[in-house]
C-alpha cells in the first residue's frame, strides 16, 4: 500500500485514475481504517484528500453553504450558520458514531460509504443538496440522491472524487428535521430513519416538501408521494396519516436481527410523521 | 511497503518517526514512540481506549494513519500530568475509585479533558453522551461520571 497526500483535487483524481490496482480515498478514515483493519479491502493506493486547499472550509454561497468534503462532523456541528439554515442536515450528521468519530467523520464519507443507513444522507436528500465532483473529465455537479447505487456502491466513476457538498438557500419560513430509530441511545446503526424538509406559505400551509427515508431500501429513498400528501396542509391528522402511509408504501427493507420488515416499514412512517412535525415547528408553523 | 518519514509534535515536543503507510497512529505512538498509555481495545473506533487529540480534536488514534500526523499537534495521556503533579481529572479518578482494571482509563481521561475544555460545567447527561464512545467493562460508569463532575467543580473554583 502506498499513501499519498494529494495537494490538489486534480492531482487526487489523476492518482486515482492512473492506479491500476485498488485505490481508496481517505478523508476522515472512520470507515476506511476499519475496512483496512479487518482486511475487507487491501488497497494498493490510499489518497489523502485533507490537504487539498479549501476542502476543510465551509463557505457561504448564493445564500446557502458550500461544505468541503473533509469538514468533520464536529466542525459542521459548530458552524452556527449551517445549523441555523439546515438544522435537520446537521442533526443527522451529528448522530454518526461517538465524539471521537465525530472528530474525523465527514458527510461525504458517509455518503460515499454507500450504506443505506448512513445518517448524513436522508437529510441531504431532503435538502436537495448537490455534490461537486472532480474527475478525469473535469468538474461536474450531481444531486446527492443520485450518488448511492446500492449497499457499498456509488455511481462515481474511477478517478472521480467529491470535493464539496452544496446546501442551497431557502426561503424565510422553511426548515428541516431528521430522526432515526436505534435500539439504544447512542453509537448504533439506524434501523429506520427519516429526513423531512418543508417550506411554508404565509398562512402556514406547506408549500413545498421533500421526504427522504433511510435504512428501508438498498438506497436512501426520496418519497414524492409522501411530499404530495402534506403539501397544502398544516399537518392535520389526515395529512400526517397520508404521509405515513406513503412512506410505508415506499419501503423495501431487509429483514434482519436489528429490525423485521414490518417493524422497519411501520417505524419509517412514524419517524417521517414526527420529523415533519419538528420541521414544521422549526419553520415557524404553529399547531 | 515503502516507509514514510513523519515530522510531528507530540505533547508539545517535536517528534519524528518512520512508519509504514498502513500503520495507525496508535501503533506509532505505542511501538515507535514508546508512548504506551494509549491502549488498543477494539481497533475499530468503538471503545475509545486509544483516544488522543489531533490538532485539538478528540479522535480514536486507531482510526488515524501515522502518516496523517505530518505537521499535526498530537496530545496523549502522557501529556496530561505536569511533571509529578497529576491533572485534577487524574486525581479525582483515583479519589473516586473511577477505575478498576484501568485499560479504558487513559482514553476516558483524554476524552473528559477535551469535554471540560469546551464545557467546564457539564451535566450528567452531557458527560454520558460525550463519553458514549468510551467503553468501560468494570465500573458501571457512575464513578466515572462522579469523578468528572468533581474534577470539573475543582477546576471551576481555581
Amino acid at each position: 500500500m502506498r499513501y499519498i497526500a494529494a495537494k490538489t483535487a486534480d492531482e487526487a483524481a489523476g492518482l486515482l485514475v492512473d492506479e491500476p490496482g485498488l485505490a481508496r480515498i481517505l478523508a476522515g478514515g472512520t470507515d476506511l481504517l476499519v475496512q483496512l483493519k479487518s482486511g475487507l479491502v487491501e488497497p494498493d493506493l490510499v489518497v489523502d484528500i485533507k490537504n487539498i486547499p479549501g476542502i476543510r472550509d465551509v463557505t457561504p454561497e448564493n445564500g446557502g453553504f458550500r461544505i468541503g468534503a473533509a469538514v468533520s462532523a464536529a466542525e459542521l456541528g459548530e458552524h452556527k450558520g449551517v445549523l441555523a439554515l439546515w438544522p435537520g442536515v446537521v442533526e443527522g450528521v451529528e448522530l454518526i458514531g461517538s465524539t471521537q468519530v465525530q472528530g474525523r467523520a465527514t458527510m461525504v464519507g458517509n455518503l460515499c460509504n454507500g450504506s443505506p443507513a448512513g445518517d448524513a444522507v436522508p437529510g441531504l436528500v431532503a435538502a436537495n443538496a448537490t455534490v461537486r465532483i472532480t474527475g478525469p473529465g473535469g468538474s461536474r455537479d450531481c444531486p446527492v440522491l443520485d450518488i448511492p447505487a446500492g449497499p457499498g456502491k456509488t455511481t462515481l466513476a474511477k478517478g472521480e472524487i467529491i470535493t464539496s457538498v452544496f446546501l442551497p438557500a431557502r426561503p424565510e419560513n422553511a426548515s428541516d428535521a431528521y430522526l432515526r430509530f436505534i435500539p439504544r441511545t447512542e453509537m448504533d446503526i439506524g434501523v429506520a430513519s427519516a429526513g423531512v424538509s418543508l417550506e411554508l406559505a404565509a398562512d402556514g400551509a406547506i408549500s413545498a416538501a421533500r421526504v427522504a427515508l433511510g435504512a428501508v431500501a438498498p438506497k436512501v429513498l426520496l418519497v414524492a408521494d409522501a411530499a404530495t400528501a402534506i403539501v397544502g396542509s398544516k399537518l392535520e391528522d389526515g395529512a400526517l396519516a397520508a404521509l405515513a402511509k406513503a412512506c410505508e408504501a415506499a419501503c423495501n427493507p431487509i429483514d434482519d436481527k436489528r429490525g423485521t420488515i414490518e417493524f422497519r416499514t411501520r417505524t419509517a412512517g412514524v419517524l417521517a410523521r414526527r420529523a415533519a412535525l419538528i420541521a414544521y415547528q422549526r419553520a415557524g408553523g404553529s399547531k | 511497503m515503502k516507509s514514510i518519514h513523519v515530522t510531528t509534535t507530540v505533547n508539545g515536543e517535536p517528534a519524528e518517526f518512520i512508519c509504514t503507510p498502513d500503520e495507525t497512529l496508535l501503533d506509532v505512538l505505542r511501538n515507535r514512540l514508546g508512548l504506551t498509555g494509549s491502549k488498543e481495545g477494539c481497533g475499530t473506533g468503538d471503545c475509545g481506549a486509544c483516544s488522543v487529540t489531533v490538532n485539538g480534536r478528540l479522535v480514536c488514534s486507531c482510526l488515524v494513519l501515522g502518516a496523517e500526523a505530518e505537521g499535526a499537534e498530537i496530545t496523549t495521556i502522557e501529556g496530561m500530568a505536569s511533571g509529578e503533579a497529576l491533572h485534577p481529572l487524574q486525581r479525582h479518578f483515583i479519589e473516586s475509585a473511577a477505575l478498576q482494571c484501568g485499560i479504558c482509563t487513559p482514553g476516558i481521561l483524554v476524552a473528559a479533558k477535551a469535554l471540560l475544555e469546551q464545557n467546564p460545567d457539564p451535566s450528567d447527561s452531557e458527560i454520558r453522551y460525550w463519553l458514549a464512545g468510551n467503553l468501560c467493562r468494570c465500573t458501571g460508569y457512575d464513578k466515572i461520571i462522579n469523578a468528572v463532575k468533581s474534577a470539573a467543580a475543582e477546576m471551576r473554583s481555581n
